[in-house]
């Protein structure tokens, strides 16, 4: 009986993480397909990762892509660091406003934002690559804000006044006691908003000009020419990289063994 | 030695528009261990926050060595502190931790490398220099948060209810600790606690808060023996309070009968508040106390039985070392310095600390 309730329970989990992700192993393996036909394999290749290195288009909207997932990751960084810093000195009221108004952006329908900023940003200058590096910044600070912000209330204040009692100003005990213990949020605050800025569609879509692409409006474009392999390669690259951005924020967020969480 | 160090002149603080102290004033004397004690919510710790200048009065001054350091930063006070959960920086070794105040000041690294291992020879923590934090016990760690505040050779420490965290055994080794300490330093403790029992063991000074107001100021043996309202008399120990009436000097009414103290100058007829403590009460054979009583119930604490007998329609409680079976017809008596008489509140300000 206990053997036969294992097996289904097994099976259960087996099956849906073969809805999840057997489109995906699908897309990488015709990646590796030497036939461009969608349902015959003619061989393993790499011709098609070989082509997709070669061309321009692909290489410029590669380098727009890390460009703007670095640069508002960045940003986005700096930018939520300060407002948690002061979230996190607010009341219980004006607190949970304030964390209701930032969570917005993030349950937005992204075509919403993308269309809302679009409008915004173009009264003021031309829609290019800086008017999605703003959007970006905009759409990652609530991410920043979610890591980095736990950290804070896990925190013990009274380490920080421990510092400011030992004689340090506030600044020298900032970034002696207080950064070293909420680093790893930042750290993975960044990766998160890398990952989002990585992955975002809609709002680039919106918020781009002519002839500017990112590695996700270049596919779209390129498919409504009819998809070539190459996408197919490109696709595969594009999410082993988000995979191992989100393995490393996993590993950075993961308690450690012996922490300061450890129940005394 | 018996000047003063401190000065909080009528402080006030309220939060969030609640009064948590109200015109405070307090003289703390160079090389006195003195300890705040109340009931959580009393103020001790918002007066030990200011005078370690994590909070600003929103009245008053507090006035070190002549000078008003109301105002002063934390960092540029002389005082240093060691708080409730220990606050010791975790990513850093022991080492670190210590000599974290010296290197902020500067020190060269052969002076910071003896006061450290001076340090942890003081709180008997040889060895431990390249452990981190949380490797360490409660005990431990509270030591360490100690050996961190006074390698800076502070004129005043500041502890805020430090041993509030460890289990009974080790709180009452570590006050034994802190009082060597307090000798072996020669500096002034302003120490915070709710625990009655560890404020009259290691105190030159008691502060007695309630609700934002000092009840009483004394020597341990005052307060206990000696409180000046029934609040005290409460908080301090296990008391007998009672409503009465001071008849004459040197004689009282509790519920119509006459009991002689020693106590004068509370005028004719007036009502007051008498405590008597429990271990007092004497037990006589029938006919030989003061009034009758039968013992209601007995139980074994220990040290002691603590007998509760009904008397003059009074619940007395006793604490005696002798075995009375229940329903045994005994008499008390009471020695008349052993009835302390208090002034009942007369304001309603005073009407409030009654409370609890």
């Amino acid at each position: 009986m206990v053997k036969l309730k294992d097996f289904f329970c097994k099976f259960y989990v087996a099956i849906i993480m073969l809805f999840l992700y057997a489109p995906i192993m699908v897309l990488i393996v015709s990646s590796f397909n030497s036939s461009k036909s969608r349902v015959l394999w003619g061989g393993f290749t790499l011709e098609w990762y070989q082509q997709m290195l070669n061309s321009s288009i692909v290489i410029g909207a590669l380098r727009n892509t890390v460009v703007l997932a670095v640069g508002s990751a960045f940003f986005a960084t700096i930018i939520g660091l300060l407002a948690s810093i002061g979230i996190d000195a607010m009341r219980k009221k004006e607190f949970s406003i304030v964390m209701s108004i930032t969570n917005i952006p993030m349950l937005n329908a992204d075509i919403v934002t993308g269309i809302a900023m679009m409008l915004l940003i173009f009264r003021f200058m031309p829609l290019g690559f800086s008017s999605i590096m703003l959007a970006h910044i905009t759409f990652n600070i609530p991410y920043v804000i979610l890591n980095i912000l736990p950290r804070f209330n896990q925190m013990d204040i009274s380490t920080y006044e421990a510092a400011r009692d030992l004689g340090a100003g506030p600044v020298t005990s900032f970034f002696k006691v207080v950064l070293p213990d909420i680093i790893p949020g930042i750290v993975a605050g960044f990766f998160m908003a890398m990952t989002m800025s990585m992955d975002d569609f809609v709002i680039t879509y919106f918020t781009k000009g002519a002839g500017v692409n990112t590695l996700s409006t270049m596919i779209y474009g390129q498919i409504k020419k009819g998809i070539q392999p190459t996408m197919y390669a490109l696709s595969t690259m594009i999410f082993a990289v988000t995979i191992l951005l989100l393995i490393t924020i996993n590993l950075i967020t993961l308690p450690k063994k012996s922490g300061k969480n450890k129940p005394r | 030695m018996q000047e003063n160090i401190l000065q909080l002149k009528n402080i006030s603080k309220s939060f969030d528009g609640e009064m948590v102290l109200e015109e405070l004033s307090l003289d703390i004397k160079r090389n006195e261990f003195v300890t705040l004690l109340g009931p959580s919510g009393c103020g001790k710790t918002t007066t030990l926050r200011i005078i370690g200048g994590f909070a600003t009065p929103d009245s008053g001054q507090v006035i070190m060595e002549g000078k008003d350091i109301t105002l002063l930063p934390t960092e540029q006070r002389c005082v240093n502190t060691v708080f409730q959960k220990y606050a010791l920086f975790p990513h850093m070794s022991i080492e670190e931790n210590i000599a974290f105040g010296l290197r902020i000041k500067k020190k060269d690294e052969a002076y910071i490398k003896e006061k450290v291992r001076y340090a942890l020879e003081l709180v008997n923590l040889m060895g431990f220099e390249k452990r981190k934090p949380h490797s360490l016990s409660g005990g431990q760690q509270q030591r360490i948060a100690i050996a961190r505040a006074i390698v800076n050779e502070p004129k005043i420490l500041l502890l805020d209810e430090p041993l509030g965290a460890l289990d009974l055994k080790l709180r009452q080794d570590m006050q034994k600790e802190l009082i060597r300490l307090k000798k072996e330093l020669g500096i002034t403790f302003i120490y915070v606690t709710h625990d009655q029992e560890e404020a009259l063991t290691m105190s030159d000074k008691i502060v007695v808060m309630n609700q934002g107001y000092i009840q009483q100021i004394g020597s341990p043996e005052d307060i206990y023996n000696e409180p000046q309202n029934a609040f005290v008399a409460d908080f301090i120990g296990d008391a007998n309070l009672l409503a009465a009436t001071m008849l004459k000097d040197e004689l009282v009414s509790i519920n119509d009968t006459r009991f002689t103290c020693v106590d004068k100058g509370f005028g004719t007829n007036k009502p007051v508040d008498v405590v008597i403590r429990p271990e007092d009460v004497e037990i006589m054979e029938r006919g030989k106390g003061i009034f009758p009583a039968i013992v209601s119930s007995i139980l074994f604490k220990g040290v002691h039985y603590e007998i509760i007998a009904n008397g003059i329609g009074i619940q007395w409680m006793i604490h005696t070392t002798v075995y009375y079976e229940i329903g045994s017809k005994i008499d008390l008596y009471i020695k008349p310095f052993n009835i302390q008489i208090m002034h009942k509140p007369e304001s309603e300000d005073e009407a409030v600390n009654h409370e609890e």
